[in-house]
């Protein structure tokens, strides 16, 4: 077999191909990859498009959040559902996650984080204290931000019609500068990630299949980051790298620029630990999800101030730049692997299943 | 491992590779998912002189599952009430129709395994009747001959026997008159069990080179060199390059393992076809845990390859993913047509996910 690229770019034709979802609901659809963005973009947002004056950026745009555009104020507006199994592992937990999760993704938008409310579905028989631990995780993280919690509501089902404890966050913030969009990379400007990749996820493999470690997820509010960030400004595109991880938020970012990240294997960074499970059981850290890490571009001559700055907060000790924004091939993301080798990085599909042999 | 990945060895290796290369076409074939995987994950085909070719065999386990065993696990499990077990890359497989993810969105009781000792032990903790669909090549049949050898006392339990061989596909695609290959590089993980003496038949017979390859890129870069000093010099021979985890007599206990619980038959590959003495059943001995036997569910003609799918001029190394007019357009990871663009290990999901 031999490889050739085909003519028209492989992001149209994935997305030509991908139109055809499965009439019934499956994991895969669930788990990050280009099933769940066909699940997204072609039925999700499709069907729950409405125009609207106040609408900045809509549900079509599918960036991090909403924007409200009321003239003079500027608004990010984002939800997140979460559910983990474990509640309580290393480095977080679900109380953590959903509101660290929102806070992130209106942080990305260069929205300060003003307001966040909750939904609670309790199962039937869930421990009080489950609970307790549960909404003292979520005050730290609030606390942590600066951020209330200003509303909220709780629902109980049945038991066994609902597993423990759902959690659905919305959050409000207020844009003061520029909108941080994932369609503004440009030629020339360089790529950055504020930290090690996939810690997250591999973690959870490690639990998962009783591998001791040391990995801990990454989970961090990163609002006073960005913060810091964005009065240094140059900033032209960030994504928060959380479900899928790296490689399908790059591909976005890529996809939605229009313009190609061209990334050097060997810059990225990730824990050694986390690349050697990877490796033992066929799943690649790139693929896995973090909960406390940012991909960005930023113009040249801003780059390096974005690094220290980046690198001088605790949440971004290993920030590093990892490659830079080209202008062929549209769309894709083109990595550069250590011994040379040049391949494109795609999104990867559904579930991450170790392989067989 | 590291040093494997020197950027000075690979560098050095290419040179080499470089050096001892002439003008003329040279086709190596590899039968392993996993080399694929490193020759794709590294991109090394770009690092070599356009004039070799690195093609990619039947050496998927789940790419060369018949559909006919796909559609009778996927109606095993929709019809009667039993629990299936089978690993992640065969979940969204189809068959002639669905693929066992869709059986299971519609209800169906079918679980992701990591290892089958896991079957067993559901087994052990319920009244129902556990299923395992059991594929993979000789890497995987030994934990699966350990598992059946402790099982046999435990009534609900039983698998489906996918399994297959790699040295009777490499004779099949040898014997084949219009399949062209000038050299193998031989699967480093299979080898590990069986050794490489079955190879050196093969060698003989077909007057090829064979490398024993291992899975870091410089594993490849100097298998490809060894096979190419082989040509120049004229001695096709079988070599072994990944020393460090293969023996000559590969793993004799796990070998004899495998040979008390199964024996070989003729198998069908996907898109192949059938092959002599490529597959393995259970003896006799086992028949209880032979879960075709053990339930009666007839299956309606199966059909490997939808018309105009290359699944299996490709896995025969005639054909490249892009030649197929399905591949990128109506065949999608996400929408599968046919087997080899699902698993990592797939030569079409290895085309449309790397370049």
């Amino acid at each position: 077999m031999e490889i050739v690229i085909p003519r028209r770019t492989k992001e149209e034709l994935r997305r030509k191909g991908s139109r055809r979802i499965p009439r019934t609901i499956q994991l895969s659809q669930g788990a990050g990859g280009s099933m769940m963005e066909a699940l997204i973009e072609n039925l999700i947002a499709k069907r729950l498009d409405i125009k609207s004056s106040f609408v900045g950026s809509g549900i079509d745009k599918l960036e991090d959040a909403g924007i409200i555009d009321l003239g003079d104020i500027k608004l990010a507006f984002t939800t997140d559902g979460c559910t983990v199994d474990p509640m309580f592992y290393p480095g977080g937990s679900l109380g953590s996650l959903s509101v660290g999760a929102t806070i992130n993704d209106l942080a990305v938008m260069g929205a300060k984080p003003i307001a966040i409310s909750f939904g609670l579905i309790l199962e039937e028989g869930l421990p009080l204290d489950i609970l307790e631990r549960t909404l003292d995780r979520m005050s730290e993280v609030c606390k942590e931000s600066g951020v209330p919690i200003i509303t909220g509501d709780t629902k109980v089902m049945e038991k066994g019609k609902v597993d423990k404890l759902i959690i659905n966050t919305a959050g409000i913030g207020i844009i003061q500068g520029d909108i941080i969009s994932d369609y503004g990379a440009q030629p020339g400007d360089k790529i950055l990630v504020s930290g090690t990749m996939g810690d997250h996820g591999m973690s959870l493999v490690a639990l998962r299949f009783g591998f001791q470690s040391n990995l801990r997820s990454d989970e961090a509010p990163l609002w006073h980051m960005m913060e810091q960030l964005l009065n240094i400004g140059g900033i032209t595109s960030a994504k928060d790298a959380t479900r899928g991880g790296f490689g399908p938020n790059i591909n976005e970012l890529a996809r939605k620029s229009n313009v190609c990240f061209y990334v050097y294997e060997d810059k990225i960074p990730i824990k050694p630990e986390a690349k050697r499970l990877g490796e033992v059981l066929g799943i690649d850290p790139l693929s896995t999800a973090c909960e406390g890490k940012i991909i960005m571009t930023v113009e040249p001559d801003k780059a390096d101030e974005i690094l220290e700055t980046m690198r001088h907060h605790k949440y971004g000790k290993e920030a590093a730049i990892i490659g830079e924004v080209r202008r062929n091939p549209k769309g894709q993301v083109i990595l550069e692997t250590e011994v040379g080798g040049r391949k494109a990085l795609h999104t990867s599909v559904g579930e991450l299943h170790p392989r067989i042999c | 491992m590291l040093e494997f990945r020197d950027k000075t060895t690979t560098e050095a290796l290419i040179k080499k590779i470089r050096k001892i290369s002439t003008e003329s076409n040279i086709k190596i074939m590899h039968v392993c998912g996993t080399h694929e995987m490193t020759i794709a994950r590294w991109g090394l085909r770009g690092l070599l002189p356009k004039n070799i070719k690195l093609i990619c065999g039947p050496g998927c386990p789940v790419c060369v599952t018949s559909a006919s065993e796909i559609d009778f696990a996927i109606k095993l499990v929709k019809e009667k009430d039993v629990i299936l077990t089978t690993f992640g890359d065969m979940f969204r497989v189809p068959g002639t129709g669905s693929s066992l993810s869709e059986a299971k969105s519609q209800g169906a009781d079918v679980r992701v395994i990591y290892g089958i000792d896991e079957a067993a032990i559901i087994a052990t903790k319920t009244e129902k009747q556990v299923v395992h669909f059991s594929i993979g090549f000789e890497t995987t049949v030994p934990s699966i001959a350990s598992e059946i050898l402790g099982s046999k006392t435990l009534k609900n339990f039983s698998i489906i026997c996918s399994h297959r061989l790699i040295p009777p596909a490499m004779d099949y695609l040898l014997s084949s008159e219009d399949i062209e290959i000038d050299g193998f590089i031989c699967p480093g993980h299979v080898s590990t069990i069986i050794g490489y003496e079955p190879y050196e038949v093969l060698a003989e017979k077909f007057a090829k080179p064979m490398v024993v390859g291992g899975f870091e890129p410089a594993d490849i870069l100097l298998s490809i060199l060894m096979i190419l000093k082989q040509i120049k010099a004229e001695r096709p021979e079988v070599e072994n390059e990944y020393k460090r985890a293969v023996k000559k007599e590969g793993n004799i206990l796990a070998k004899k393992m495998m040979n008390d619980v199964f024996e070989t038959c003729d198998k069908g590959w996907r898109g192949i076809g059938i092959i002599p003495n490529s597959g393995l059943r259970l003896k006799d001995e086992f028949t209880e845990l032979d879960g075709e036997k053990k339930f009666k569910v007839e299956i309606r003609k199966s059909q490997d390859l939808r018309l105009g799918c290359k699944c299996g001029e490709i896995m025969k190394g005639k054909a490249i993913p892009q030649d197929c007019r399905y591949f990128g357009k109506a065949c999608t990871p996400e929408s599968p047509v046919g087997a080899c663009i699902v698993s990592a290990e797939g030569p079409c999901y290895i085309a449309y996910s790397y370049s």
